[in-house]
């Protein structure tokens, strides 16, 4: 090589790598998205232990304090809850009510707070600032439908109440189960041991949030009026006019207790928040079982020590079994099965040829941490939150729900109370390690995926995934355009036509500017895909809509749009008329489109990473593969028909809807699906503020479409 | 020489003989130790222990003590202090149940950690000097680290919203400091007893430091330095400790058809674990108070009518001293009873035991029994206040100041029905750190959820903005507002600035304090007076008590989240900048520097001739070789 290059100008080694790069773009994509599809594979092997990271959190150095007789106190609380909701029809007004009395007598400030349940609407302008003005959205909602949460502050008695700790009892007031009056109980149980323990340094705030609306909406009401409060009294005087016709509930309490008010109480900013839940569960296990949900809007998790405390308690101080959520589909599936055996072999040979080499796992737990890391992929990527903790992540408050389910069913009193008791010394060992930190969560991770609730993936590890997916994008895209052109350039060096080589310069020109009829095409598919993404906004206004004809109603008006925009700024097609051999247009239009994926998926992997990831997977092979159809055809037949098909089956996998129904027809079974599935995932995306759904329309659909408009280029 | 000495012999024993008469009869030290017992509304008692020295002026007495502690003598000359306080607080005081109206919880109720203020008598360009001497001064003489207020960030000059001393006064806070038995110690050394007789020897300290609020406080107030006219009563000494604790609540305590729990029996003994072995032998006044508040004496004359029993009101019984409600063990010696001109239906009573009798084989213990379960509400401050921050995240954010009307108010309103013109006068002032860049103009004035406009309610304000790393953000505010007021609610923005990696303070990753406000109601004086015999031996904490101050409340104190860089990194955020730079530069330089055409014209020229290029170097190398 350095023979036949001495003759020419010798380029810097920089320049010779990229060239290189470039004329063998083919094998480098290939090599770089089997490595990366083969790193995602590998990272429940590359996961790591977990470990406390803060000091200052000591979980489970001091011996808990919960004893049996505020476990009695809890089940005296749940059978009063139990009873009221038997007697009373209102219910709504009485468990608030009852829950706000039994905080009261236990010393702590209480007040209710009551809220109009938020409609989920889809505001574009304000898509991802999450300030609004409430006066608006109030107008129209009727006295009858607020909720009451009922919220309770312990002092802490020598503290100087700059922080709070936060604990939330979701619950439906309307109708309470006794799985939810249990959590109140347990809740109970703890606030009155805390209103009495002398190593408080932060505050408690117990809020019994009132879910008959949604169990997000009430603790993000509260959190809410918490953080941004609005003093220009609209809200308010709705309220109090509403709580003059409704009843006398609030104010109609027994003289000689304290007064229970409606003015809002605060504690300081917010350390820590814990969502508890009981849940009674169908099938029997061995272990009482924790459950911990994490995920956050937008892909944003707790710091990993706030689970690190919860999972470091629940395993070696109350012997409960922690899980973590984990696509169940996954645990069966044979392939992963065979590739898990053999990294388990890879292992062992590598153990025996250097027992300094650990980095093999057993195969059952190879796919156990896949379908865990795969369900953390997905909630992370979807964005949407997975409890109510997603609320507080909204105001950088570390949060997460805590679901706790017994071994046997809750109607056996006595294994009943056994499992109040041990559940409430590990949530009170987690405040007491909360209550112990100096400064806030910052030591550990923010950007992980669990693959168990003992191990994780840190952002260092999972880049490398996508960083080799994304790698040949750039390449593939230099490659064509440089190929493109001089497919271009050798066709009018060929051409007989005296006058063409006269013209040569302004040919030139025009050869070198010709990317950018492709640019305007893949402009016009963007803006095409804006547009479709600001359609549902539209149609949500639209009277009577069943899902199904909403879906039909966006598909059918995203054609309309795509046409008309064509009509208006011209068809990708156009410069096809003009009869050219070896047209490389399409090649053009491919680099245009690859390089603006990278950059779309570039800047998702900021936002949000593990859409980016997920979206990478999907879309670099279909980016990479495109190719028109017609072209294909005129190879071999053999070439010819695996790239039709892998052409065919990557494009009918990229495209949003069908993406989603192979997931779910994966996971649930094909009876499941629906037509309208896909309306309602998207119409829960954008009720979360999810960049997912920025994503999908402004980047993923644009990119698809391309695809297919290369796919069926007519060269 | 002999006649000499004996004239100066003479001359000392006349003054040892005189000196005493002299004192006796211009003023002579003075300490008296006193204790407030007082039941509060949430089944918590509060102790208010009272030390007062005084010190007569140098002028007449002399620069020698015998009382008062030589340490606070040198500082107050030192310093020309006029007047000085000085508190340690743990906890918070809950103004809603404990009060915020009677003398007590106005003077005493302190922010949380360490709060310090003092007035000078120097000229107002030394002012800032001495208070910068007299924070390491008080840091040193109180294990504290005052001395981090002698940094002009940490200090403010208020000018009329906190005391009506205009420039020679100066305030700092402290709100992090930890307090300690280390502060305790040194404060219980001024005492000429310290802890070791009287009422302070009953200080157990794992008690007092178990309670739900503990303040310990020094108050300095001087005439030594003549500027002040009327009588020169030399330098007082004013040391009081307030402690909220919680008597020990029987288990299986009898609950009522009223649903309502009787209010647990505390005694000295029980709350504080000792018992008062007798008074400190150089005290004047030695005595124990137990005071009944408006509320619970109004519930009590309530309870007494439902029972019927008429003018059945006290009743002593072999020694102890017994009432419907509640019974004492000890018969009081004195009863006094408040003189109340606005709630003529309600007055205080104190309950008064002198320690003169016991000592330390016969201490003196007091138990207060209930009979009945009381509830009743502590007397309220006019409004009570509230502060906390608005927003979420690390750029900007709002500071709230919200007031809500309570009873009192309520009262006041109704009982001057004059209508419009009643205005309710509110004085608030408040310190930013400059970090926090408050934005001044943004300032808005919500009265009963309507917004309104600045210059309607705010009638005087002064602001001193502040400026990067000098100096903190000032607010005075008075604001009127119209009596019927229910609500009200104050907001201003700020930006969240940026420190210098060497200015984090260690635990940078918790948050910067805001230390708290001061809102004060003027109108509102939190003075109690007593029915008394003789107004001539009056005891120190009972005169203190009828001094009109306004009624003062102090906010909370605000923890504000700052961005704060990854200080483990900083070696990875070197190589990462370096290495951008490097490429940038590099690369721009490569670019500029490049002269493609002539690159290629000389790769052409070489192109011709390679292989005389190449002789030449190795006759250049030959030649190399010769000359070695």
């Amino acid at each position: 090589m350095a023979e036949s290059n001495s003759s020419k100008v010798k380029p810097r080694p920089i320049v010779r790598i990229g060239i290189f790069l470039v004329s063998h773009s083919l094998l480098f994509s290939v090599l770089c998205c089997t490595a990366g599809l083969l790193a995602l594979l590998l990272l429940p092997v590359l996961a790591k232990n977990t470990y406390i990271s803060e000091n200052a959190l000591m979980p489970g150095s001091a011996n808990p304090m919960l004893s049996t007789h505020d476990i009695t106190e809890a089940n005296r609380l749940v059978k009063d809850i139990i009873a009221s909701n038997l007697s009373l029809a209102e219910a709504g007004i009485e468990i608030p009510r009852l829950v706000a009395r039994y905080m009261s007598d236990s010393g702590a400030e209480v007040y209710y707070h009551k809220f109009h349940p938020q409609l989920n609407q889809f505001h574009p302008l304000r898509f991802f600032s999450s300030s609004f003005n409430p006066g608006i959205i109030q107008d129209n909602s009727s006295c009858a439908s607020h909720g009451i949460n009922s919220v309770g502050i312990i002092r802490a008695p020598r503290g100087d109440g700059k922080e709070a700790i936060i604990l939330v009892t979701p619950y439906n007031s309307a109708r309470i189960e006794l799985n939810e009056a249990l959590s109140l109980g347990l809740v109970y149980s703890l606030f009155s041991l805390l209103t009495r323990v002398n190593w408080l340094a932060k505050d408690i705030i117990w809020l019994a949030a009132d879910s008959q609306y949604g169990e997000h909406a009430s603790v993000a009401a509260w959190l809410r009026d918490y953080h941004t409060p609005v003093f220009s009294g609209l809200g308010k005087l709705d309220a109090d006019t509403c709580l003059e016709s409704n009843a006398i509930y609030a104010l109609k309490e027994n003289p000689n207790t304290r007064r229970i008010s409606d003015v809002f109480r605060r504690a300081g900013t917010m350390a820590a928040a814990l969502v508890i839940k009981v849940v009674n569960r169908r099938e029997e296990t061995d272990k009482d079982t924790l459950s911990i949900y994490a995920e956050a809007s937008n892909g944003q998790m707790p710091n990993l020590d706030l689970i690190n405390i919860v999972n470091y308690l629940a395993v070696h101080r109350q012997g409960l079994r922690v899980k973590v959520e984990k696509l169940y589909s996954l645990l069966d599936s044979v392939w992963l099965k065979i590739f898990g055996e053999i990294l388990e072999l890879l292992g062992t040979v590598a153990r025996k040829l250097n027992p300094q080499w650990k980095f093999g796992i057993p195969a059952a737990d190879y796919i156990e941490g896949t379908a865990t890391l795969a369900s953390s992929m997905y909630y992370q990527a979807l964005g949407v939150p997975t409890g109510p903790h997603g609320a507080f992540r909204d105001y950088q408050v570390d949060a997460i729900t805590l679901e706790i389910s017994p071994k046997v069913s809750l109607n056996n009193e006595v294994r009943r109370s056994e499992f109040l008791l041990r559940s409430g010394r590990l949530i009170e060992g987690v405040i007491r390690s909360v209550n112990n930190l100096l400064e806030k969560f910052h030591q550990s991770f923010f950007l992980y995926f669990l693959t168990a609730p003992g191990k994780f993936v840190s952002v260092g590890v999972y880049m490398i995934a996508f960083a080799l997916l994304v790698a040949p994008l750039p390449i593939v895209a230099a490659a064509l355009y440089s190929d493109a052109n001089k497919w271009g350039s050798s066709s009018t060096r060929d051409s007989p036509d005296p006058c063409l080589t006269s013209t040569d310069e302004p040919a030139n020109t025009r050869k070198s500017w010709k990317w950018l009829h492709a640019a305007k095409v893949v402009f016009i598919v963007h803006l095409w895909g804006a547009i479709v993404s600001l359609l549902p906004y539209l149609i949500c206004q639209l009277p009577e809509s069943t899902p199904t004809t909403s879906m039909l109603t966006w598909v059918l008006l995203s054609i309309f749009c795509l046409r008309i925009l064509y009509w208006i700024l011209g068809s990708p097609y156009l410069n096809i008329s003009v009869p050219q051999p070896q047209n490389r247009e399409w090649a053009i239009l491919k680099s245009v489109m690859i390089a603006a994926a990278l950059i779309g998926l570039g800047l998702m992997s900021i936002i949000n990473f593990a859409t980016a990831q997920i979206g990478a997977m999907l879309m670099v092979p279909m980016c990479l593969m495109a190719h028109p159809l017609k072209l294909i055809t005129r190879g071999g037949r053999l070439r010819a028909f695996t790239l039709t098909a892998c052409n065919l089956l990557l494009g009918f996998i990229g495209f949003p809807p069908a993406a989603l129904l192979l997931l779910k027809s994966t996971m649930e079974g094909f009876s499941s699906i629906n037509g309208s599935d896909f309306w309602s995932w998207v119409e829960s995306l954008w009720a979360w503020n999810s960049a997912t759904y920025l994503y999908l329309g402004l980047v993923h659909l644009p990119c698809w479409v391309l695809c297919m408009h290369i796919l069926l280029h007519p060269v | 020489m002999a006649f000499l000495r004996s004239i100066l012999f003479f001359v000392l024993l006349l003054h040892g003989f005189f000196s005493p008469i002299f004192a006796g009869s211009v003023g002579e030290e003075e300490f008296s130790e006193e204790l407030l017992l007082k039941p509060l509304p949430d089944r918590k008692v509060l102790a208010n222990f009272h030390f007062e020295t005084r010190a007569p002026p140098t002028d007449i007495h002399g620069r020698h003590h015998r009382l008062f502690p030589k340490a606070i003598y040198q500082l107050v000359q030192k310093f020309r202090v006029r007047e000085m306080e000085l508190s340690f607080t743990q906890g918070r005081w809950n103004y809603e149940q404990w009060g915020g109206f009677d003398p007590v919880s106005s003077s005493n109720a302190k922010p949380p950690g360490v709060e310090l203020w003092a007035a000078f008598d120097v000229p107002p360009d030394q002012v800032d000097a001495t208070w910068k001497n007299l924070t390491h001064t008080l840091s040193g003489l109180f294990c504290a680290s005052i001395n981090f207020l002698e940094s002009s960030t940490a200090y403010s000059a208020p000018d009329w919203a906190f005391r009506p001393f205009s420039g020679s006064l100066r305030y700092g806070a402290l709100p992090r400091e930890a307090v300690c038995t280390e502060n305790l110690t040194p404060w219980l050394k001024l005492l000429p007893c310290r802890d070791k007789a009287g009422l302070a020897a009953i200080m157990d300290r794992p008690s007092i430091y178990r309670g739900f609020y503990h303040s310990q406080r020094l108050r300095l107030i001087s005439t030594e330095f003549g500027s002040h006219e009327g009588v020169d009563s030399g330098i007082v000494l004013e040391q009081t400790l307030t402690v909220v604790l919680q008597p020990v609540a029987q288990r299986n305590s009898m609950t009522y058809s009223s649903g309502s729990v009787l209010q647990p029996t505390w005694s000295i003994s029980s709350i504080f674990g000792r018992k008062v072995g007798g008074s400190c032998v150089l005290a004047k006044h030695s005595t124990v108070f137990l005071e009944l508040d408006r509320g619970l004496v109004a519930e009590l004359k309530k309870l007494q009518r439902e029972d019927g029993k008429f003018e059945v009101y006290d009743a002593v019984s072999e020694g102890s001293w017994s009432n419907p409600g509640f019974e004492l063990s000890v018969t009081p010696d004195r009863v006094i009873k408040e003189v109340n001109s606005l709630h003529s239906e309600s007055s205080s009573i104190l309950f008064e035991f002198s320690l003169e009798k016991y000592s330390y084989s016969e201490p003196f213990d007091v138990w207060f029994r209930w009979k009945l379960p009381v509830v009743w509400s502590c007397l309220q401050a006019p409004f009570h206040v509230s502060r906390f921050l608005m927003g979420s995240g690390n750029e900007r954010g709002s500071i709230a100041i919200s007031l809500k009307s309570t009873e009192l108010s309520e009262g006041f309103h109704v009982s001057d029905a004059i209508g419009d013109g009643c205005r309710l006068r509110v004085d608030v002032f408040q310190i930013v750190p400059w970090y926090v860049k408050v934005y001044f103009h943004t300032l808005q004035v919500f009265v009963d959820g309507q917004p309104q406009i600045v210059t309607d309610v705010v009638e005087k304000i002064r602001v001193s903005p502040s400026e990067d790393k000098v100096s903190p953000g000032v607010l005075e505010m008075v604001l009127k507002f119209p009596c019927s007021v229910r609500s009200a609610a104050l907001t201003t923005e700020f930006d969240k600035g940026f420190l210098h990696i060497d200015e984090y303070p260690p635990d940078a990753n918790q948050g910067f304090d805001i230390p708290s406000a001061v809102i004060s109601f003027p109108d509102f004086q939190a003075s109690v007076h007593f029915l008394e015999e003789n107004s001539s031996n009056n005891s120190p904490i009972l005169s203190k008590f009828q001094e009109s101050n306004p009624v003062l409340s102090y906010t909370e104190v605000l923890l504000v989240p700052l961005t704060t860089p990854d200080f483990s990194m900083p070696y990875n955020v070197i190589t990462i900048t370096c290495t951008v730079f490097a490429l940038y530069f590099g690369s721009l330089l490569n670019v500029l520097r490049r002269r493609v055409g002539e690159e290629e014209r000389f790769l052409k020229s070489k192109e011709i001739a390679p292989c005389r290029c190449h002789k030449d170097w190795s006759a250049i190398q030959i030649v190399r070789q010769a000359k070695r």
